[in-house]
């Protein structure tokens, strides 16, 4: 049997590992990259930028931990940069799991020197309604009334006694709807009913997988924008002006992309040259 | 009756929540707002249904002996375990420092994030095995996947810097997004609604009765 041959046939445990290694290694050190921001991603940014103080932006988690490493990063930098503007945070999730991430993030956010400084109070400056059954039905229920989809907050409490909650019924209260979506029920749904139906302005971050499917709408201006996978985390991180989690890990992901690439060159010139 | 009653309830539904599409009016809209608050409670006891189900599957598993019944009792004791725990702890369950919120930190994020993370390695071999230039089609996906893997990454802005703007590859990545990939995407989605309109009306006018279940 040939080089060629044997390469062809390699174990894959020997890809595994070096897969492993070109993830895992990068991660120990602090490379600073360059990142290039693109108009997908801008077009969410500008919009948060364009919004007056008091603003109120609806934030839906709907994804679990097994899409955390792409999207916490992303609601991260998203809740960094609505605090900092001082708008109000609606948070909710047609994943069960959403609203937990959601408090994840928040951990995280609130309790940066800059955002803690400003004091900020859940029912006044942010609010999480929880979790409520019901996928897409649930967007179309808060087209007519926020409060008969979430009675009541992710802690019980009444959404009339919420400060935040007041004067919002439906989506035209709210004055931005960001999705952070791993799937279903997710941007799609979101894109179909809240702003197709009732024209919420909508803007998403999804993961890498998922971006692709997003791009039409964002062509047609269904979708402000898009922040696809870690890269678009890293991309809102460096126009927002705070590097974090996202710019840190494109290191390991730029390293892992080159492995997969040399992989499928090695492939295919063992592939032609065994004929 | 059994077959008659649903196909009714599903066309008046199906009608209903077309309708009030192009006449969101009441009563229609009244009628779209009663019926989403009916799926929302259906959606609920689904929630238990589909607990009643895994139970039973995985009962029934361990009970037979049946193969990975193993795994089957660690579904049971998770299950157990995750919904007791946070029974027990009422609305809170999910705050910081909570028991609930440690057995979802320390279980289910590091079991769920590994499920996501092997998908890295499986993509690795994969590329290796089956990502080759057999033909003319493959070989356009392997160059637009080249070109997006690398122009996606500060890599690919690295090896291309020195070329004019718009010609490097994060720009030709940007490219293949907005254009081919969004085409190709459009068309598959005009598709799948198209798919979709059809086995509605379908389903609506009791042409399809899969969903009823029986013969």
């Amino acid at each position: 049997m040939g080089f060629f041959e044997r390469l062809l046939k390699i174990d894959r445990r020997i890809i595994f590992t070096l897969i492993g290694i070109a993830i895992a290694l990068p991660l120990f050190f602090n490379v600073s990259m360059f990142v290039e921001t693109t108009p997908v991603v801008k077009g969410v940014y500008e919009v948060v930028e364009s919004l007056p103080e008091g603003s109120k932006v609806l934030v839906s988690f709907d994804y679990d931990p097994g899409s955390m490493p792409e999207l916490q990063p992303m609601a991260e930098s998203f809740f960094r940069h609505c605090f900092s503007r001082n708008l109000k945070v609606i948070i909710m999730g047609l994943w069960p799991q959403g609203p937990l991430q959601a408090n994840w993030a928040l951990d995280v956010i609130l309790n940066e020197p800059d955002i803690k400084a400003k004091n900020l109070r859940y029912g006044v400056n942010y609010v999480n309604l929880g979790y409520t059954a019901g996928n897409e039905v649930v967007i179309l229920r808060m087209g007519s009334n926020i409060h008969a989809a979430f009675p009541a907050d992710y802690y019980g409490t009444p959404l009339d006694d919420l400060p935040i909650m007041k004067g919002i019924r439906n989506f035209n209260n709210i004055d931005f709807v960001y999705n952070l979506s791993a799937g279903y029920p997710g941007t799609m749904e979101w894109v179909q009913f809240a702003a197709d139906r009732f024209h919420a302005v909508l803007g998403a971050g999804n993961t890498a997988v998922q971006a692709p499917l997003m791009y039409p709408y964002a062509n047609t201006g269904q979708l402000v924008g898009i922040l696809g996978g870690m890269k678009g985390a890293a991309e809102y991180e460096v126009l927002a002006d705070r590097p974090a989690r996202g710019v840190r890990y494109m290191f390991s992901q730029g390293i892992a992309h080159a492995v997969v690439i040399f992989f499928v060159i090695l492939g295919n010139v063992a592939y032609f040259a065994t004929g | 009756m059994r077959r008659e009653v649903p196909l009714l309830i599903t066309a008046i539904v199906g009608l209903t929540l077309i309708v009030v599409y192009f006449v969101p009016h009441p009563p229609f809209s009244d009628l779209r707002d009663l019926f989403s608050d009916w799926f929302g409670v259906i959606a609920a006891f689904a929630i238990y249904l589909g607990i009643l189900s895994l139970l039973k599957i995985n009962v029934d598993k361990v009970y037979r002996k049946k193969s990975g019944w193993g795994f089957s009792i660690v579904t049971i004791m998770g299950f157990l375990l995750f919904v007791s725990v946070g029974l027990y702890e009422g609305s809170d369950f999910g705050e910081y420092g909570t028991s609930y919120y440690y057995l979802y930190d320390r279980i289910y994020y590091p079991l769920m994030a590994t499920m996501f993370a092997i998908l890295a390695f499986f993509i690795g071999s994969a590329s290796y095995r089956a990502f080759r230039a057999r033909n003319l089609e493959a070989t356009v996906l392997l160059l637009a996947a080249f070109f997006v893997m690398l122009g996606r990454v500060p890599i690919g802005y690295y090896l291309t810097s020195w070329l004019p703007e718009g010609f490097r590859m994060g720009s030709l990545a940007d490219w293949i997004m907005d254009y081919p990939q969004t085409a190709g995407q459009r068309a598959v989605m005009i598709g799948i609604a198209l798919g979709i309109v059809s086995t509605s009306l379908r389903v609506i006018l009791g042409i399809e009765r899969t969903f009823l279940g029986g013969e």
